[in-house]
């Protein structure tokens, strides 16, 4: 049997979502699973993660401030003592931030943001976008380590797994970058890259202010992250952050709505991989309705004041 | 330490590593092979995030002086796109001209990289966040790990001291600020700053300007690609309505077919 190393980010006292997810894909090919957690405040994290897949949990204790380098250091150190062939974490931020550093003292090659991971024997394959999702390339890898990232919301987090065995271990002390602060977000706002719902605005919106109406109905669902397209971002509209397409980010929900977007080659590589998408645009033939599952043709500024209603029914069970 | 020069000296040694990729409109084609895409008729450009990397290293010195190299691996065509770099502030330009770029991994990229970049005595690396053809938004990375030395990745604001720096970037959390010392490796996210144009006087100084080639020693790749394949069609889907009256039938479809409402 193989090991596969998992490192499990957590925020506001849980583990994210999306490392679940990554625990949940580890756990499915039924090899040992160790997870890695970092900062000594995480203990009920590290200890609620035997519930989620895995086998035995490696906590990280030591100096508070995140060290990119440092953690990286200190997951290749627990892949090598624990023999794993393979280490995985989620295709965040700080997951594509680290896996490559990992990998590079593992000399191993890290293959990122994987939207299909499967082990036949000890033996790993990936699968992974090119060209921002235009194709996707299966990929195998000789490196002495499998090291990869796994697309947030493109695999299922494991439930009803048993306990784990928590390790604690100092992390190390040699660290080159440290994080001195982070400005949280304002309320809590998912990021478009994690939300199971997506709401995009583009240029159909007209005006900036008429991003309240985007606003809004993300707010009805409760868990959706406002989108955008790149005419949006390039206009000084909205966040780079919320960009979605081959410049920006490439996202996967469970439901992603498109409102006023015409849907270039490069917006439909970002988002054609959600399980549903629904188009709200005025021209009927733009190139965003070949892709969606259901499409609306009418104003936005129209549309989406009534779907914000109908949504708030429908979620208060009307 | 070279690292802990002072400001303004005039010798800093500033690289912004490049690639030349295709441009974003390009469609992908599985090629005869069913394991890599068909370039055939595709035109190619300066990785996006690559151009803001140019730009910072320009900046860069322009506020604390020194020298710009522009860097590549890929193939000897790549002149074209590294012209533009130079024309844009760049004082120099080098090709590790690679026959086989398409299949270079990044942990091969990242060893030959790091290998030239200790060989010329880079002191600060601007890398984009990701090159827009594989994404794998690893080298930068890698190439720091290599090199012992500091990396922020996806910086979208950055403050150089002496010897050392300030970085922000943006997380699903929220925009993180950290400290790094150097020398270091920057990979360069959108918002960090605005590439400039290049005049007609940077573009004629361009012609002046070097392009080297350099030979490298390839170490083996580790990962191929067995198979690649366009995305599955999505199944047909359906126009509800027209306006304001097709919100009911939308609903109803989210909630009783799709099942995701």
């Amino acid at each position: 049997m193989a090991t596969i190393v998992v490192f499990v980010e957590h925020a506001n006292g849980s583990a994210r979502r999306a490392s679940l997810e990554v625990l949940g894909a580890a756990a499915a090919t039924g090899n040992a699973v160790c997870a890695v957690v970092s900062d000594p405040d995480a203990g009920a994290v590290a200890a609620s993660l035997g519930a989620f897949g895995a086998n035995k949990v490696v906590h990280l204790t030591g100096p508070t401030a995140y060290s990119p380098d440092g953690t990286a250091a200190d997951v290749a150190s627990v892949v090598q003592s624990a023999g794993a062939t393979v280490c995985l974490a989620s295709a965040t931020s700080a997951g594509k931030d680290l896996m490559p550093r990992v990998a590079a003292l593992l000399d191993s090659t890290p293959l990122t943001d994987c939207t299909g991971f499967e082990m036949a024997g000890d033996k790993a394959t990936a699968v992974r976008p090119v060209l921002a999702g235009k194709a996707f390339a299966t990929v195998e890898s000789s490196s002495p380590v499998f090291c990869a990232t796994l697309r947030p919301n493109a695999f299922k987090a494991a439930e009803g797994g048993g306990t784990a065995e928590v390790v604690e271990q100092a992390a190390g002390s040699d660290r080159k970058v440290t994080v001195v602060s982070v400005a949280a977000k304002e309320g809590g706002k998912l990021d478009v890259k994690e939300a199971p719902i997506v709401v995009s605005g583009g240029r159909g919106l007209k005006e900036p202010e008429n991003f309240a109406l985007i606003e809004a109905l993300a707010a009805a669902f409760g868990d959706a992250a406002v989108g955008a397209s790149r005419a949006v971002v390039d206009a000084g509209w909205r966040p780079h952050a919320e960009q979605v397409g081959q410049t920006g980010k490439v996202v996967a929900p469970t439901l992603y709505i498109a409102v006023g977007i015409s849907g270039a080659i490069q917006h439909l590589a970002g988002m054609r991989t959600s399980k549903v998408i629904v188009a709200i645009n005025k021209d009927e033939a733009a190139p965003i309705f070949k892709v969606a599952d259901y499409g609306i043709v009418g104003d936005a500024m129209e549309v989406v004041p009534a779907l914000t209603e109908a949504v708030k029914a429908a979620r208060n069970g009307q | 330490m070279r690292a802990s020069r002072p400001h303004g000296d005039p010798q800093m040694n500033i690289v912004a590593c490049v690639k030349r990729v295709p441009v974003t409109e390009a469609q992908a084609v599985v090629a005869a092979s069913g394991t890599s895409l068909d370039p055939s008729g595709y035109q190619y450009m300066l990785s996006f995030y690559d151009e803001i990397a140019v730009e910072e290293a320009v900046k860069t010195k322009e506020r604390l002086g020194g020298e710009v190299t522009v860097l590549t691996l890929g193939p000897a065509e790549s002149s074209k796109e590294l012209r533009e770099c130079l024309a844009k502030g760049a004082d120099k330009a080098m090709v590790l001209a690679d026959p086989t770029w398409g299949e270079r991994d990044a942990l091969a990229t990242a060893k030959i990289l790091a290998a030239q970049l200790k060989s010329m005595g880079a002191e600060l690396v601007f890398c984009g966040r990701t090159a827009t053809d594989r994404d794998n938004s690893a080298v930068g990375q890698m190439v720091a790990t290599l090199l012992g030395w500091a990396c922020v990745t996806e910086v979208s604001g950055l403050e150089l001291g002496e010897g050392k720096g300030t970085a922000k970037r943006e997380t699903e959390s929220g925009i993180e600020t950290l400290e790094f010392p150097l020398p270091a490796v920057i990979t360069c996210n959108k918002g960090l700053n605005e590439p400039r144009y290049a005049g007609l006087k940077g573009i004629m100084a361009a012609k002046k300007k070097p392009i080297e080639e350099v030979a490298f020693e390839a170490p083996a790749n580790q990962a191929a690609a067995v198979k690649m394949e366009l995305p599955a069609p999505r199944k047909e889907g359906r126009i509800v309505g027209q306006g304001v009256d097709a919100v009911g039938p939308l609903i109803e479809a989210l909630r009783n077919e799709a099942q995701v409402l």
